[in-house]
Order: C-alpha cells, then sequence, then structure tokens
C-alpha cells in the first residue's frame, strides 16, 4: 500500500473535481491532501467521502495568489516533513506549471497528464497518451521518492460509490519562501466564448435551423454548457450564419472534446472539419443522414424540440 | 549518380513548402475567384528570397543554381500554379537579361530587382504569332540616339504591374529570325498602352494582357546584345526556362496525387473508403507514375544546365511531359473526387483549370514535340 | 546579453504513428522532423529581442538525436547566431533533457539572461522542461507565455490559463520562460538565412559531456499502443414526442457517465 498525497487545486474555497477522481481512484492507498488556503468544512467532507485520510491546509504570507516558487517552495517543505510515496495532482493550468518545479525540488521524477493508472503492490502504473494522442503508452517511475504523477481532468471521472477517509483537517503553517516571479494582475477572458478552433464545446447548426433567428436555441443550449456556436456550409450559404462561424474544409477545422451537430446532414467537406472531435453528437430527423455514420450518440427527431429539452437537462445536470 | 537533393536543397524546398502551405493554399482559391493579382503573396515571397532565383549572386541574388529554381518553383506551384506563373513571370523576363545582357546592362537592370520588390514581364507573343515567334512583326526602328518600338504584343503576364519589360521585335520583318532582337523597355514609357486583363480559364490570379508599343522611344544602351541577337538569346532563354515552367506543371501534378490519396482514403463508398477500389487504385498508380517521371525529367533539365550542357531536347521532354501529366492527373483527380471534383469547394477543379495553361503556354506542347523530333532526326 | 532557446525536434504534425513491434517506441526510420511548433515562438522572441539589443547573442540548444539537425538549422536560419546539440537518444526523458540542457548552456561559457523554450514538444506533450531547467538553475520561470515585454532587466509577461484568462507576472532576468502560440508570428528562414546558417558554428557534445547518465531517467516509457479503434455510435429514436425527454436525458447522462465530457 502507497502513502499518497494529493495536492488540492482550490480556487475561492472550492477544491477543483480532478482532486475528487484523483482521491477515488486511490481507493486502497493511503491519501491525504494538501491544498494551500482554506476550504469550508462542506468541501473537506467532500473531500473525506472521497477517501481523503488528513487533510493539510497549507497557510502563510504570500501565498494568497499562486506563484510558481511560492507554492513549490510551501509544498516542498511540507512535504519534506512526512513521508509520502507518491504526490498526485491535477493536470491543470497550475498543476502543469507546479508540478515539474516541485518533483525538481525532490530530484524526484514526474508522470504527466496520465490518463489512467493501476497500483501493483505499491507500484504505480499509469497511461498516457503522446503524440497528441495518436499513441498510448505504459508510464512508470524511478528514482528518487516520492513519485509525481499529474492527471489529466476529466480522464478518470468520479467513482461511483467511493470508500471514505477520516477526513481529518488540520492548519499547517507554511512558508512561501523568495518568490522572483509574481502576478501583478489577472486580465480576465474578454470573452467567455472562445473560439471554434480553440472551444472545448461546440454546438452546429445546419441548413434545417431554417433561419438565422433560429439560432437562438442552439446560443441558449451554448449558454449551458460553454460551448462556442458554429454552422455548416449549408447554412451559411443560405444566410442563416457568417462565414467566420463555418466549420468544415473551407471553413474552420476543430477538434473540441464534444461536437453537437444539429440539423447537420454531414457533408464530407463538413465531416472533414470535426471527424477529429473526440465526442460528436447529432440530431437530425432523417435517420440515414451520414452524420450519423460518425456520431458517438446519434438522436433521430426535430432538432426544434428536441434542443431545448436538452438545454434544460444540461441545465440540471449542471446544477444551473 | 545521385538522385538525392542537398541538405541546403531539402531546407530550400522546405522553406518554399511551407511558404506554399501558409501563405499561398489559404488564399488560392479566394484569388482565383476574385482574378487578384497576388501582390501581397508576392512581395512575401521575394522578401524570402523565393523569386528572382535566376539572378546571380554578383548582382545581388542568392546564387541559386538551376536545380534549385526548379525545386523551389515546384514547391511554389504545389500552392498555386496560377500564382506561380506570375511569380516565374520575373524569371523568363529577368533570363535573357542574364544570358544576353553585358555587364553594365546586368548591373542596371538585375540589381533592383534584388534591392526592392520588382515586377517584371516577357513580351514575346503577338496577336498573329504564337508558336510561330520568328514571325515577329513588333517592329524596332533606329532613330538615331535612340530605338522606336512600335507594335502589338499579347498575353503578356504581369503586364499590369511590371516595372520592367523585356520586348522582343525586329529591326527588319525581311530578315526573319535574324532581325530579331531583344530590348528592354520602361513600362511607364510614352506611347505605351496596356489591354484589359484577360478572364482566363485559370492561372486567374495572373495579371495577362495585351501590350500596345506606339512609337515608344527606348534608349540605345538597351539593347541586349546588338541587332539580330535576340533569336539567339530567346533560344538559350528557352533552354533555361523550359524546366521552370515544367516544375510548375509538377508542382501541380503533386498536389493533385496527393490530395487525390487524402480524399481516397477518407471518402466511403460501397461501405469501404474508394481507396480499396481497384479503379481508383489505378488511377492513384498512374498518377504517381508520371509525377515521378516526370520530376526526373525535370530535375535532369535543370541539371544539365547547370552542368553547362545542351539541353534542348530533355528540356522539351520535361516541358511536355510534365504539363500534359499535370493535365492527366488533375483531371484524374476531379474523377477521383466525383460530384465534389467538380464544386468549387474543393480544391482540384481549379488545378484542372490551372494545367491546361502549361501544356499550352512557354511553347505547346505539339511545338515541344517538334522540337524533340528535330533533334531526334538532326 | 546572452539568450538560449531551448529546441526539440518532433515529427510533423502530419506524420502517421506506429509503434514500434515491441511497444518500447514509435518506428523513427520514415519520420519527417520538424522544429517544435512552439518552439519556434521561443526562437522568434529572442530574435526580436535580439533586433531590439543588437549586441545580443541567440544561442539554440537542442538534445536529440543527430538523424537529422533540421531544428538547429532552422533556428541558425531564422537568424540564430550559433547552436548547440547534445546527442541523444529520441525517447530521453523531461528530467534528462533538463539536465542537458542545464550542462550545455553551462558548457558553453555563456551566462544566460534569458532563456526560451516551447511550452511543450508536441511529441510527449509532457510540458515539463522549462520548470525542471528553471528549478535545476534555481531561476524563477512562467510557462505558457503569451505576451512579453523587456525593460532593463524586467520582464513583463503574460501566461494564459484555462478559459483564456490571463495571468500578467512581472520577473527580473535571468528566467526561463516557455512561449505558447499567440506570443508572436514566428519569421521564416530566408533564403539568404538559409545559406548564412552553414557557416555558423554548431558545437557538437555528447551527454557524458554533459554530465548525464542513464541514472537521470526519472520516467520510463513502454508498451507504445495505438488507442483502441472507436466503437460504433449509439442511435437513439426520439421521433416520437412522448419519448424525447427520456431519451435527451439518456444522452446527456452518458456523456457524463461513459463519454466524459461534460
Amino acid at each position: 500500500m502507497a502513502n499518497v498525497l494529493v495536492f488540492a487545486e482550490s480556487h475561492d474555497g472550492h477544491v477543483k473535481p480532478v482532486t475528487l477522481e484523483i482521491l477515488g481512484k486511490l481507493a486502497g492507498q493511503t491519501a491525504d491532501v494538501a491544498l494551500i488556503g482554506d476550504i469550508s468544512a462542506d468541501e473537506v467532507a467532500k473531500l473525506a467521502k472521497n477517501g481523503a485520510q488528513n487533510v493539510h491546509k497549507l497557510k502563510g504570507a504570500n501565498l494568497d495568489k499562486y506563484s510558481p516558487e511560492g507554492y513549490a517552495n510551501a509544498l516542498a517543505e511540507f512535504i519534506k516533513s512526512k513521508n509520502y510515496d507518491y504526490v498526485f495532482g491535477g493536470a491543470t493550468s497550475m498543476g502543469k506549471d507546479l508540478l515539474p518545479r516541485l518533483a525538481t525540488k525532490f530530484d524526484a521524477g514526474l508522470a504527466s497528464d496520465v490518463v489512467n493508472f493501476t497500483f501493483d503492490g505499491g507500484a504505480f502504473a499509469g497511461t498516457r497518451p503522446l503524440f497528441a494522442g495518436k499513441c498510448l503508452a505504459k508510464v512508470e517511475l524511478t528514482g528518487p521518492k516520492p513519485h509525481f504523477v499529474s492527471i489529466r481532468p476529466n480522464a478518470l471521472g468520479m467513482t461511483a460509490s467511493p470508500t471514505a477517509g477520516s477526513g481529518t483537517a488540520t492548519d499547517v503553517n507554511a512558508n512561501a519562501g523568495d518568490i522572483r516571479a509574481t502576478i501583478k494582475e489577472i486580465i480576465k477572458a474578454a470573452s467567455t466564448k472562445v473560439d471554434l478552433t480553440e472551444a472545448n464545446i461546440i454546438v452546429t447548426g445546419g441548413r434545417a435551423m431554417k433561419n438565422a433567428e433560429n439560432f437562438k436555441i442552439l446560443n441558449e443550449l451554448a449558454d449551458v454548457i460553454g460551448a462556442t456556436v458554429g454552422a455548416s456550409r449549408a447554412a451559411v450559404d443560405s444566410g442563416f450564419a457568417p462565414h467566420a462561424m463555418q466549420v468544415g474544409q473551407t471553413g474552420k477545422t476543430v477538434a473540441p472534446s464534444l461536437y453537437i451537430a444539429c440539423g447537420v446532414s454531414g457533408a464530407i467537406q463538413h465531416l472533414a472539419g470535426m471527424r477529429t472531435s473526440k465526442v460528436i453528437v447529432a440530431i437530425n430527423s432523417d435517420p440515414d443522414a451520414p452524420i450519423f455514420t460518425k456520431a458517438d450518440y446519434g438522436i433521430v427527431g426535430d432538432l426544434f424540440q428536441i434542443v431545448p429539452v436538452l438545454t434544460e437537462e444540461f441545465k440540471k445536470l449542471l446544477g444551473k | 549518380m545521385d538522385f538525392s537533393l542537398s541538405t541546403e536543397q531539402r531546407e530550400i524546398q522546405e522553406l518554399a513548402l511551407k511558404f506554399a502551405r501558409n501563405e499561398i493554399i489559404p488564399h488560392a482559391q479566394d484569388y482565383d475567384e476574385k482574378g487578384k493579382f497576388p501582390e501581397e503573396i508576392f512581395k512575401k515571397a521575394w522578401e524570402l528570397g523565393l523569386v528572382n532565383t535566376c539572378i546571380p549572386a554578383e548582382y545581388g541574388g542568392t546564387g541559386f543554381s538551376a536545380v534549385d529554381g526548379v525545386v523551389i518553383s515546384e514547391a511554389l506551384a504545389y500552392g498555386c500554379m496560377g500564382m506561380n506563373t506570375s511569380f516565374m513571370a520575373n524569371d523568363l523576363a529577368l533570363l535573357p537579361i542574364v544570358i544576353g545582357g553585358s555587364e553594365e546592362q546586368k548591373k542596371k537592370f538585375l540589381t533592383p530587382f534584388t534591392a526592392g520588390f520588382r515586377v517584371a514581364s516577357f513580351c514575346l507573343t503577338e496577336p498573329g504569332n504564337g508558336s510561330d515567334a520568328g514571325g515577329i512583326k513588333t517592329q524596332i526602328k533606329d532613330g538615331g540616339d535612340h530605338w522606336i518600338l512600335n507594335g502589338e504584343k499579347m498575353w503578356i503576364t504581369n503586364a499590369g504591374y511590371a516595372d520592367l519589360f523585356v520586348v522582343y521585335g525586329t529591326v527588319d520583318v525581311n530578315l526573319k529570325h535574324k532581325g530579331i532582337s531583344a530590348i528592354v523597355v520602361d513600362p511607364k514609357a510614352p506611347g505605351i498602352e496596356l489591354g484589359k486583363k484577360e478572364d482566363k480559364m485559370g492561372h486567374r490570379s495572373s495579371d495577362t494582357r495585351g501590350v500596345r508599343f506606339n512609337n515608344v522611344k527606348v534608349p540605345k544602351e538597351n539593347m541586349l546584345g546588338k541587332p539580330g541577337d535576340g533569336w539567339a538569346i530567346a533560344m538559350n532563354t528557352l533552354d533555361h526556362s523550359r524546366p521552370l515552367v515544367a516544375s510548375s506543371a509538377l508542382g501541380g501534378a503533386q498536389r493533385a496525387l496527393d490530395l487525390s490519396v487524402k480524399y481516397a482514403k477518407e471518402r466511403n463508398q460501397f461501405g469501404v473508403p474508394i481507396a480499396k477500389h481497384q479503379a481508383v487504385q489505378f488511377m492513384i498508380a498512374e498518377m504517381g507514375m508520371k509525377v515521378e517521371a516526370a520530376r526526373l525529367l525535370v530535375y535532369k533539365a535543370a541539371w544539365m544546365c547547370d552542368q553547362g550542357q545542351k539541353n534542348t531536347e530533355i528540356a522539351s521532354y520535361a516541358k511536355a511531359f510534365a504539363s500534359d501529366s499535370c493535365m492527366q492527373i488533375t483531371t484524374d483527380a476531379v474523377q477521383i473526387y466525383g460530384g465534389y471534383g467538380y464544386s468549387r469547394e474543393y480544391p482540384v477543379e481549379k488545378l484542372m483549370r490551372d494545367a491546361k495553361l502549361i501544356q499550352i503556354y512557354e511553347g505547346t506542347s505539339q511545338i515541344q514535340r517538334l522540337v524533340m523530333a528535330r533533334e531526334l532526326l538532326k | 546579453m546572452n539568450i538560449f532557446v531551448c529546441v526539440k525536434q518532433v515529427p510533423d504534425t502530419e506524420t502517421k504513428i506506429t509503434p514500434t513491434s515491441d511497444g518500447s517506441f514509435i518506428e523513427t526510420a520514415s519520420i519527417k522532423w520538424i522544429m517544435n511548433p512552439y518552439d519556434e515562438f521561443a526562437v522568434e522572441q529572442a530574435l526580436l529581442v535580439k533586433q531590439a539589443n543588437p549586441a545580443a547573442n541567440v544561442t539554440v540548444v537542442r538534445v536529440g538525436s543527430t538523424k537529422d539537425t533540421e531544428a538547429l538549422r532552422t533556428a541558425m536560419a531564422m537568424g540564430a547566431d550559433d547552436a548547440i546539440l547534445v546527442e541523444a537518444p529520441d525517447n530521453l526523458d523531461s528530467y534528462s533533457i533538463a539536465k542537458a540542457l542545464k550542462g550545455a548552456i553551462g558548457k558553453s561559457g555563456k551566462t544566460p539572461d534569458l532563456i526560451l523554450t516551447g511550452k511543450q514538444a508536441i511529441d510527449d506533450d509532457a510540458l515539463q522542461v522549462p520548470q525542471i531547467l528553471a528549478e535545476m538553475l534555481k531561476l524563477p520561470s512562467v510557462s505558457v507565455i503569451v505576451g512579453f515585454e523587456l525593460q532593463g532587466n524586467t520582464a513583463k509577461v503574460k501566461r494564459e490559463v484555462e478559459g483564456g484568462a490571463l495571468e500578467v507576472y512581472e520577473l527580473a532576468t535571468p528566467c526561463v520562460l516557455a512561449a505558447n502560440k499567440g506570443l508572436n508570428t514566428p519569421r521564416y528562414a530566408s533564403l539568404p538565412g538559409i545559406m548564412k546558417a552553414k557557416k555558423k558554428p554548431l558545437t557538437q557534445l555528447s551527454l557524458a559531456d554533459v554530465g548525464v547518465s542513464d541514472a537521470d531517467r526519472r520516467v520510463k516509457y513502454s508498451g507504445f499502443k495505438l488507442p483502441p479503434e472507436k466503437p460504433p455510435g449509439k442511435k437513439f429514436d426520439a421521433t416520437d414526442a412522448a419519448k424525447q425527454r427520456e431519451v435527451v436525458a439518456q444522452v446527456v447522462g452518458l456523456l457524463r457517465t461513459e463519454a466524459k465530457v461534460i
């Protein structure tokens, strides 16, 4: 059995969900959590429910906002005071920046962006995609301990019925040490809508949208799930949407994790522009529409009835 | 014997292909549709040293060999045969100066093309004389301290944007070939009248016009060689320019092949990618074979230039074979794409339109065969 | 002013990746190698700094196989002054690479004022080397930068985080900065640049020269394989209005539990 620490990234008193995914998957190992700052008792309970034994809240001067050096110094000091075999964290923006630096303070290795793992007799073995997901490889760690692992968010998923831990919360006096790179300012994203080419979720309307006004129902769906709205060439040519919104060979090539095609028949040129999407949902009234050959989830039916229901169901799921 | 490119040639090819992918291909369709001269792209290509490859290092050029030149031209044509016509026209116009110009003329006319972005046109064809270049009627008359130019030229590439013309005319139409002379003309000179831009089937972005010369005064020192040297200069130029023009067809053919291979693997019919159907495989095999054969001819023709060997026969093989193959390959590419291939939404119909011109300009495929036969039967 | 740019040579993005038969790595024989695209932004930034400070010297450093020196030649053709190649296998782990880079920079005899890298290499996608190198050199670092200004020896950089928000950092040089797309528009290597690059010095070192051995390996990869084929999708009939909500709820549920995308 391995002694594991999970670094929990917290924002405004909430820990990122990837922490819970990691804890759930660590069932069978001893897992503590360390975080910087404070979280509510409810959040601690959530961690405990997913398997956290001790929850260490590191507090100290100059740790109110993230800095690679401050966080690494504080965590390194804490980890040195304990005896962990492994330190896990999420492969988030912060995790990707922080964990390599932290691991190097121990001259230790980091397996990054792991999507699945097992422990065999206390030894970690992970799986991770390489070459932009064109292949997978087994990843193992060697050299000085603790070993570090970062986990891709949403990859493990939540464990349905996790083994609970005691969830004993303690405050730890932490020392940020010398910080040379500090955040002076945070510029909020100008638009919550990211560009099609960078969007994580895309909702696209085809010719079946009938007119520009009807894109309203797609916008409503997009707002709920944080998606960017696109259009097929047929919809653009019919004047329902501007060319900037066009997905396809002569429009934009996109690769979101979720692509929802509404009333898109699936012309080859459209498929060429979106076929590398991770998950494709298609809604079309024609059961033989080519788009269904590429869809992971196809819904045969009238989009004007289905999209609003879809919006409601997503609202429920996301607690909005 | 060594068929490989040198490290630098591979790097040059890499750069030219990268330029084609990033700067030409994304815009080619739009320029074609609007028939817009690719001035910005031309300029960017010039900044990187991808055009005017024939200018020797002494006059500020990079000092490329003919093989380097065809490697670059092939890559740019891979992006767009039409745009490459504009780029290549500079070389076609400057080559007569490189070949037939005096030291002073080279310095005066070539250096500005390396010092700044400039466009040149080569004025040979006339309304009544295409393939029969020996029948040129444009008159170059001695006006005492200058030449007086009168006549009409047709299908002049880059004419509307040119900073320099190289014009072929005759000092005496009765002398036939022996009267032909080449002079460098300032396109801004009084008496020059440009026709309207031709509305063409392909190469729509290249600017093609008629040019009329009405008593245009040209300085005496602008004649390349002496009166009557023009024919020899033109023939020498062709030995250099034919591999270049052929490389343009080669680039277009390679693009059609690449697009066909990609599409054949993606497009499903009868439950399998069409690449699994033998009919499609045969077309693709034919394309590959022709592209490779064309490349060997084109590179050999250029290599002979670099070795100082007479390449007239091989250059004609290269020009005719590459352009005829390009026509066949782009036509088959449209066939493989099926209905989509016929649509402007897809890039292959443009390739087919562009291919046609290369069988026609710079010596038609039929003229090339006359040259071949003449060389073979000598 | 000494600027070091760390570059990696990676398979072209169009390359088909095939694992070796024993799964120990990928087939590299027919791969076309290119400079890691993120590293191009780092090279460009170094050249922009050099333009503003003509006395600056830009050294590109690469750890990798000698099969091809494409990345270093490209960087020098773009305008870098000299290059160092540490000969190493293509599947070295991040820790060893960072240690080799540190060693190579040390061997150059130049004290770095600025070290630029790409935010990640698109082969192993590890996103580790810049931060490890910074920690090894005891230098501050900022990764995923999309904005850069240098005033005297203060760098003002913008780091992109989730959702497109930007963290603005100020830090003194020397420091390590890892570039993201959007930082600048990398120039092309010009043809005269390619010709000039031939004459620029390229120092070749071995891993032993920079003090790296097998004992420095921290991450071991094995069992390279292609990802599983995508199974055929699921199709639901929702033409009957009465069943729509049930069907939609089921799909939404699957998107979370099975597809894990929401």
